[in-house]
């Protein structure tokens, strides 16, 4: 396989604030390839925008931001680039849709005058033509009668339709990285159907890398060749989707996999659950992150509350980052998590 | 949308293999023929809605009005649909489909347009509204943004302890209010000693918990749930459903729960409410309408849900509807569906298909296989009656919606008949 076209290793981001450090993202590492998606699951707080940030140079540099680590596209890498340059490549060469549509679309513009600026930027053509473009952008993601529908108001659109044209702005410059956060939690199971399978059609046409962050395993099986679990900033499992969801490595994971209800399934009985909730990232726990929460903590010894365990190769390409042993691991799995499916 | 026929990977045959005039398929008498149950309304149904409409005057609202004014919105026309004690109803449809419209009516938080809505055996369409403090104590609503439902300024005490004190159901500082809001605490998984916190200290979950001990303060027989879950993540997702559940069955509630997540509304209902366009074009038990839908919207809803399960998620049977819900300002005519529908005919266009009685026994004339066995015969929570009463098989059913025998509800108690309301209803695998 060719060189990953988005190299992460060890990213940390945190943010100082009067409460504290917030470590929210601590020692990520992952790579895209082009035409493949990575499915970064979570709940929320556990860092996956800010990783999405990252990556696109979005996050204001100050005092209060430190990035660690390294982001290479391409090769380049972005953490030590300039922000000019930074900026061109966004929007050259990556791209970024956002789970509320209208916080990317400006209210008072029209969505074609919004396409053709956010393409005038990175192709010199007359605005003529870059509203032919910006019109067949608009069909391109499926809007009817896009040369109308060019001199809309954002209001104008539904909910689904504002996600296809910030979409086609995404994808007006061919970005070889698309990066998705969320973009299809506020929309209707219908429309995010639609909008699912546009991304994987202009995955298929421009060989696109994408990363698909969601907290939707359904999402991920649906549409992920890869997958990385992300809890308090850091990788709790990471694989290909047909090895997590068919044999989960991680405690975390587990919990996710048999708390949610399936459509396929009429159980009658209580739900698995998770008990608390994720922790504040300015007290993330030492050790395991997961530890207060994990019903099998006393099994893997007490390092799990003082040592952070090493993201190691369960299988070869699935990394999980847990002090059970391997076949402690294999065994609760086969006893309690996947005969419960 | 201009071409606004869906896509399907397994795309079925356009025509379908029922002639369009067969003489099982009910008429269609008028715009829309509602059954009503005229048998004797027996002691354990709670709700009974009949007919119910909402429209909201043209120029209200935020989506009206920069669309053609005139109508107005009919948010809710002519739903009908009974709620036995003790049992779910699941209501789902996309955005805009009237399913919180129909959970306001109930509570009578908004005022019917037509029809009625009967609570406990009485009519309540109509109450004054000074005649209205008694329901909202048998009526409660859990809503879905546990954010900004609570007063930030006021503590976990005052809040739930507000809907008590409005009621007069305890005096302002007493021992007894005190020990009433410990208790619901409890019941909710918080800690009693949290009386005194205020809202921000708390996590979504939490918030979440506080919702529902306020609704439970003054032990309603009815709580409609509108999305109580959507806001929250995955795992505190399944703790409020555990605890929805563990309600249902501690203090015999009646649940109305609306959801986006249908994988969600399979766990909790004993029934299911498909709604499109302010009308209910399908509604079964849980197991029928999951295992065998008969109507092409719910097909469409059900293949749209992801699985989590990535081999048997993408070899489903993918329908794929283009565009959006129409607008309920101007809604399509005669089948509010024909648009989207890949199975339209002419007369989808021309005459709208009432919701008939599809049951095993009913006009299909065969009963699909397995149905009888998988219907759930008893409500999950406990319920005063027990074990409902199955309606008797009886001779196909082939005359109009709308003559005894059939009910928009099933008997009272019992599992739903099940009713769908298209002219060519048709069992698809979609999950
Ligand atoms: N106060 C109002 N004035 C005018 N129209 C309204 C009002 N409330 C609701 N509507 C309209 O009635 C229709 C049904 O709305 P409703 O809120 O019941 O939908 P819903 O099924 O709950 O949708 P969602 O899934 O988005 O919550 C929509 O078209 C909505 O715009
Ligand atoms: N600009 C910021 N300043 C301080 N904390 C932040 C900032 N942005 C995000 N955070 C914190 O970082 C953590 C991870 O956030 P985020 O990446 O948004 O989570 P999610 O996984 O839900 O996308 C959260 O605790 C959030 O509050
Ligand atoms: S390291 Fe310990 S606490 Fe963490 S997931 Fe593994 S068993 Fe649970
Ligand atoms: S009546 Fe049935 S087949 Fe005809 S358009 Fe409506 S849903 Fe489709
Ligand atoms: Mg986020
Ligand atoms: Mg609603």
């Amino acid at each position: 396989m060719s060189a990953p076209f988005l190299q992460v290793r060890d990213l940390s981001v945190r943010f100082t604030t009067d409460d504290g450090v917030v470590r929210a993202v601590d020692g990520l590492s992952f790579d895209v390839h082009r035409g493949r998606t990575l499915g970064i699951v979570g709940e929320s707080g556990s860092g996956k925008s800010v990783t999405s940030l990252a990556i696109m140079g979005l996050h204001r540099r100050g005092r209060r931001v430190s990035i660690d680590g390294q982001i290479r596209l391409d090769g380049e890498d972005l953490v030590t680039a300039s922000s000019a340059r930074v900026r061109a490549l966004r929007g050259q060469r990556m791209a970024m849709i956002f789970q509320d549509p209208l916080s990317a679309l400006h209210p008072q513009f029209t969505v074609g005058d919004q396409i053709v600026e956010a393409y005038r930027v990175h192709h010199r053509v007359s605005r003529a033509a870059a509203r032919r473009r910006a019109a067949e952008l608009l069909e391109l993601v499926g809007i009817p009668e896009p040369s109308r529908r060019l001199d809309d108001y954002p209001h104008q659109f539904s909910g689904g339709m504002r996600q296809r044209a910030m979409i086609a702005m995404a994808v007006s410059c061919d970005p070889a990285l698309l990066i998705a956060d969320e973009p299809t939690t506020a929309l209707d199971v219908t429309v995010q159907a639609q909008i699912l399978d546009l991304m994987r059609d202009l995955q298929r046409e421009f060989d696109t890398a994408i990363i698909l962050i969601t907290h939707d395993l359904g999402v991920v099986a649906e549409l992920g060749d890869d997958v990385l679990v992300m809890y308090a900033g850091q990788v709790m499992e990471h694989g290909s989707v047909a090895d997590v969801f068919a044999r989960p490595e991680h405690p975390y994971t587990w919990g996710l996999l048999q708390s949610v209800t399936r459509l396929d399934e009429q159980r009658d009985d209580r739900l698995r659950t998770i008990p608390g909730a994720p922790p504040s990232l300015i007290t993330v726990p030492p050790g395991c992150p997961f530890h207060p929460r994990c019903a099998y903590r006393e099994q893997a010894g007490p390092a799990t509350g003082t040592v952070r365990p090493a993201l190691v190769e369960a299988a070869p390409g699935h990394r999980v980052a847990c002090h059970l042993p391997a076949e402690v691991r294999q065994r609760i799995r086969a006893e309690e998590v996947t005969p419960a499916r | 949308m201009t071409d606004n026929h869906p896509t399907t990977e397994d795309r079925p045959a356009a025509t379908d293999d029922r002639p369009v005039a067969t003489d099982d398929r009910p008429v269609a008498t008028d715009d829309r023929p509602v059954a009503i149950d005229d048998r004797p309304v027996a002691v354990d149904e709670l709700v009974r809605v009949d007919r119910l409409t909402k429209v909201f005057p043209a120029g209200q609202g935020t989506f009206g009005r920069r669309r053609g004014a005139g109508a107005g919105v009919r948010a809710v026309d002519g739903i009908s649909f009974s709620i036995a004690r003790g049992a779910t109803l699941g209501l789902v449809g996309e955005s805009g489909s009237g399913k919180s419209t129909t959970g306001r009516l109930l509570s009578r938080l908004l005022d019917p347009t037509a029809g009625t809505v009967t609570f406990d055996g009485r009519d309540i369409t109509r109450l004054p509204s000074r005649q209205l403090r008694p329901l909202r104590r048998d009526i409660q609503m859990i809503f879905q943004d546990p954010y900004s439902s609570l007063n930030p300024r006021h503590t976990i005490g005052a809040i739930i302890a507000a809907p008590l004190r409005v009621q007069g159901l305890a005096s302002d500082s007493g021992q007894a209010m005190r020990a009433r809001v410990r208790e619901l605490l409890e019941l909710v998984g918080l800690n009693p000693e949290h009386y005194n916190r205020y809202p921000h200290e708390f996590s979504g979950g939490q918030r979440q918990r506080v919702g529902i001990a306020r609704a439970l303060a003054t032990r309603p027989k009815l709580v409609i749930a509108d999305e109580p879950v959507s806001a929250l993540d995955v795992s505190i997702r399944a703790q409020i459903i555990n605890l929805l559940d563990d309600l249902r069955a501690e203090l015999g509630l009646t649940y109305l729960f609306i959801a986006h997540d249908l994988s969600m509304v399979r766990h909790l209902s004993d029934t299911v409410a498909v709604m499109y366009l302010g009308q209910i074009v399908e509604i079964a038990d849980r197991t029928t309408l999951f295992e065998h839908s008969l109507h092409p919207y719910t097909h469409a809803l059900l293949s749209a849900v992801p699985i989590p399960d990535p081999a048997s998620t993408r070899q489903r049977d993918r329908i794929r509807l283009h565009g959006d819900v129409p607008s309920p300002r101007n809604p399509p005519s005669a089948c509010r569906f024909h648009p989207r529908c890949w199975k339209a005919q002419d007369i989808c266009r021309t005459e709208a298909p009432p919701l008939a009685d599809r049951s095993p026994a009913g006009s299909l004339g065969s009963s699909p296989a397995g149905l009888a066995d998988t219907a759930p015969t008893e409500p999950r929570g406990p319920s005063p009656t027990g074990r409902p009463d199955t309606p008797p098989p009886g001779p196909p059913d082939t005359t109009p919606a709308g003559r005894p025998g059939t009910s928009a509800t099933g008997s009272p108690g019992g599992p739903p008949r099940h009713q769908v309301a298209c002219h060519f209803p048709e069992e698809r695998t979609v999950i």
